[in-house]
């Protein structure tokens, strides 16, 4: 038995599925409606709405980014040391809020924000100032935070793990103080986590369209708004295309990033 | 580890215990692909059916007529009835989506629904060949009187600064340009760039006051006393108010749109003789009067108006207005292609502004 | 003290995580309709989604579409990993390259692409549609999972098999697969979440008829959700968890 005809089906899969489906959005991203090439769907990302929506996608999805390593990385340390020999258990923790739909989990923050919903009616119970975030860019970088976090925690909680406790041990020994040894062993050991996980939060967040339309009250229009209106509403697929041409190349700096700094694929999340 | 797929498993167990595991053949008669707006229908009314033909209903639902377009349009799926607003069943008709309806299987249809309905239709579906109005209404401002001391006589109190971040607009393109319009006075079916850059201006000025761009939410956020005003299609003031008493519902002095939701049948229905059956079935007095309770949107059925048992919701202002004291009454129709895309760009620039 | 702070920071961060699906519990024993305002306690709508046929559907589909993409996913995965373990170097880094897509790439930009594959070769959006785009998904999930694991094990005990006469597929039974099960569950577990949470794949490829717990979630936000949505989401979710407890106070492979 050949071990290479083994890869055939799968290498069928990822021609069908992935490849073709990707050229055809490159296809339909340089075509106009007649057929005719043109770089127009593509070039459309300069004009003032489109460059101003993916400007703003590009902040908050930062911005989250950011609050879920700030977030996560302690976290991630803190489990870590917790000598939980059941890690399975600690990952479903974070996995299993999940088994809540997505859409319901998103809405419930709506609940939580409103002007008189839960959080305000408990913040004027204790007669503290209330909070007015909902339908504004803070509302949709908290629904960000809340649904990439676990894609942050367990690739670095998983690098993390992995460290072997001797080189540390050794680091104390030949004097460092414990914030020397966090940031010469522990930081550079755990980065293929941190890559990942910044990766596999920037990138929904960069895309998505339901969190601001759930928590943003479709006041603030980001990319993936855009996108999913030319293809659901307006009905334009070629400039849809070619503005989702244009988020691909951001995916692909991503991807390379994450292939430079994560070769064997350390920071996986599992 | 191994426990992990134990639990997948029982989970799916359990719920395969609940749902029954599919039917056998209950449906002998095909079935119908019924394409309508969210929360539009009573659903006991389509069990009814079933039970009644032996036709299966497979039922979906859309939010907007922009988002319904493009999923009869790309032919993927084929939907047999589907119940587009008055300018969408006229963009439907010019692009030769809609097939013409064979009035000889709509005995009930032509019985119970209204003439002058009919007649509205023609402005959209000339010689009445392509729909059956179900549902029709207008366009108001719902507001919460705890909230809103002055009466509410005209679009401008949505630019009053007094209620910023308590007011709700439509997130749909030709309801939102409406306000801007007919606030300005210009006609709602303006394809007048200048006209229409005014209304655009006029509604980024309003942007900052606005609380959130929404569908159908508006419902939930007045009756949580979210917001003290709300743009909202006339059938969802009863609902709202039975839930909260202090709304009110007003249709302001500029004028405003009065629309029809219609069934119509697309043109690669596969089931048309089930899909009329199906229209049919809905205009039956009784029928009609099972949904206009359940949804609470005014309904072009006469035969079912009578039916009514509280005189109140009969003869009730807001489900049943007497048109004829309003000015500026106006309808929407399809404007072409090109004066779709101008609303669409300029709808852009006021979302991203 | 400062456990007592690391303690609090990892409350602190359980009740954000967990925080909304409190408030979705309570609001499905909510007597009114409305989301917005609370009517007293009600068990109607635990009651009412038994009959809720719609609901009921929906919840079948997004079941069988999880566990069968799953299932494909693992299967083909596996496979794959075995294959791509045998690879020339650049080979590998290629074909991982390309398994990375899906995961990586955008997910309206994923969907939209199956959704132009499947409208131009006019196969008619459904089950079947949104089940390939699924295993398309997923398959990296497993990759994942199952490669570190594949890495892990020893080439010689399989050789040694082979030699002592066993045939490539026994082999692999008796050797390969007891090492790489852990990965394969986990990779398995994985997929099916990643199935069941997924919206904007589904909502791009999906046809008429056919819903999704998510896809018909997404009509109902904008008409306010049914409650029985809510009761659902609920029981689903305290059978995963008393599952879960359970799972881990019974004693099982302790690690040193």
């Amino acid at each position: 038995m050949n071990k290479k005809l083994l890869s055939l089906p799968y290498l069928f899969w990822c021609a069908a599925f992935i490849i073709i489906p990707l050229c055809m959005v490159v296809y339909y991203g340089v075509t106009d409606k007649t057929g005719a090439f043109t770089f127009q769907n593509i070039s459309a990302i300069a004009t003032a709405e489109h460059s101003k929506a993916l400007w703003i996608s590009i902040l908050l999805s930062l911005a989250s980014t950011l609050i879920c390593l700030l977030l996560a990385y302690p976290l991630a340390m803190i489990l870590s040391n917790l000598h939980v020999n059941q890690h399975s258990f600690i990952v479903l923790i974070f996995i299993l809020p999940m088994w809540m739909n997505f859409l319901l989990r998103t809405m419930a923050w709506q609940t939580l924000l409103e002007k008189s919903g839960v959080i305000n009616t408990f913040l004027e119970f204790l007669h503290l100032p209330t909070l007015n975030i909902i339908n504004t860019p803070a509302a949709i970088i908290l629904g960000m935070v809340y649904n990439f976090l676990p894609f942050m925690v367990l690739p670095i909680y998983n690098v993390l793990t992995k460290i072997d406790k001797n080189v540390i041990n050794a680091a104390r020994d030949l004097g460092a103080d414990s914030v020397q040894t966090f940031i010469r062993i522990t930081l550079p050991l755990s980065l293929p986590g941190v890559i990942s996980g910044i990766t596999m939060v920037f990138v929904p967040a960069l895309t998505t369209f339901v969190i601001s339309t759930l928590l943003g009250g479709s006041k603030i229009l980001l990319i993936g708004n855009v996108i999913e209106q030319e293809f659901t509403q307006t009905g334009n697929w070629h400039l849809g295309s070619g503005l989702s041409i244009v988020l691909m190349l951001f995916i692909l700096v991503n991807m390379v990033l994450s292939a430079i700094f994560d070769k064997d694929g350390e920071g996986s999340m599992l | 580890m191994k426990k992990w797929i134990v639990m997948a498993f029982c989970t799916i167990l359990a719920a395969a215990a609940l749902t029954g595991c599919g039917s056998a053949d209950k449906y002998p008669n095909g079935k119908v692909y019924v394409f309508n707006w969210g929360e539009y229908i009573d659903q006991d009314t389509i069990r009814m059916f079933e039970e009644e033909t032996g036709i299966q209903v497979i039922y979906e639902e859309y939010d907007t007529n922009e988002t319904m377009y493009p999923k009869i349009e790309a032919g993927a799926s084929n939907y047999d009835v589907v119940c587009p607003s008055d300018y969408m069943i006229q963009k439907m008709i010019d692009n030769d989506m809609l097939a013409e309806l064979d009035w000889d299987n709509l005995p009930n249809a032509q019985a119970n629904i209204g003439a002058q309905y009919y007649e509205q239709s023609t402005a959209f579906d000339p010689g009445n060949k392509y729909s059956v109005p179900y549902c029709w209404g207008t366009v108001g401002i719902l507001y919460n009187t705890t909230m809103v001391d002055e009466p509410v006589t005209s679009w401008s109190i949505l630019w009053d600064e007094k209620y910023a971040d308590s007011i709700l607009m439509q997130d749909s393109v030709r309801d939102l340009f409406m306000v801007g319009l007919k606030e300005l006075g210009y006609s709602m079916n303006s394809t007048d760039e200048a006209e229409l850059q005014a209304a655009k201006e006029l509604l980024i000025e309003q942007k900052p006051l606005v609380q959130a761009y929404v569908i159908d939410q508006v419902r939930d956020k007045m009756i949580g006393d979210e917001a003290a005003l709300g743009v909202i299609y006339s059938g969802e003031a009863i609902y709202t108010q039975r839930e909260n008493p202090n709304l009110a519902y007003a249709i302001p002095e500029e004028g405003t749109n009065v629309w029809i939701d219609s069934w119509c049948i697309p043109k690669n229905a596969e089931n048309k003789e089930n899909a009329e059956k199906f229209i049919d079935f809905m205009c039956r007095p009784e029928i009609a009067l099972m949904n206009f309770e359940f949804i609470t949107y005014s309904t072009p059925n006469v035969a079912a108006r009578e039916l009514i048992e509280d005189e109140d919701i009969r003869n009730s202002e807001i489900a049943f207005p007497d048109l004829s004291q309003y000015k500026n009454l106006e309808t929407f129709s399809y404007l072409g292609e090109e004066a779709d895309t101008l609303y669409n760009n300029l709808w852009k620039e006021i979302k991203s502004y | 003290m400062k456990n007592a702070a690391k303690k609090i920071y990892i409350i602190l961060i359980l009740i954000f995580l967990y925080a909304p699906i409190a408030t979705l519990m309570v609001l499905s024993f909510n007597a009114s309709k409305s989301r917005a305002k609370w009517g007293g306690f009600t068990l109607r709508w635990y009651r009412s989604l038994l009959q809720d046929r719609n609901i009921l559907n929906a919840l079948w589909t997004t079941l069988s579409i999880a566990l069968l993409s799953a299932l494909f996913a693992t299967v083909i995965g596996t496979i794959s990993c075995i294959a791509i373990q045998n690879m020339k170097r650049h080979n590998r880094a290629i074909i991982m390259g390309i398994t990375n897509i899906p995961m990586l790439n955008a997910e309206i930009v994923t969907g939209i692409s199956l959704m132009l594959l499947f409208i131009v070769l006019k196969i008619n959006l459904g089950f079947f549609t949104i089940l390939l785009a699924h295993i398309t998904f997923n398959i990296p999930y497993v990759i994942l999972s199952v490669m570190p694991r594949m890495k892990q094990l020893n080439p010689n005990t399989y050789e040694a098999a082979l030699d002592l006469g066993a045939t490539h597929l026994y082999a692999f039974f008796k050797v390969t697969f007891p090492d790489i099960l852990p990965g394969i569950l986990s990779g398995f577990l994985m997929a099916f979440t990643m199935s069941l949470d997924d919206f904007i794949i589904t909502y791009f490829t999906k046809g008429p008829g056919i819903d999704t717990l998510s896809t018909k979630i997404y009509t109902e936000v904008k008409k306010g959700i049914k409650p029985e949505m809510y009761a659902l989401s609920s029981i689903i979710f305290t059978a995963v968890l008393i599952l879960l407890l359970l799972v881990n106070k019974t004693p099982t492979e302790k690690k040193a």
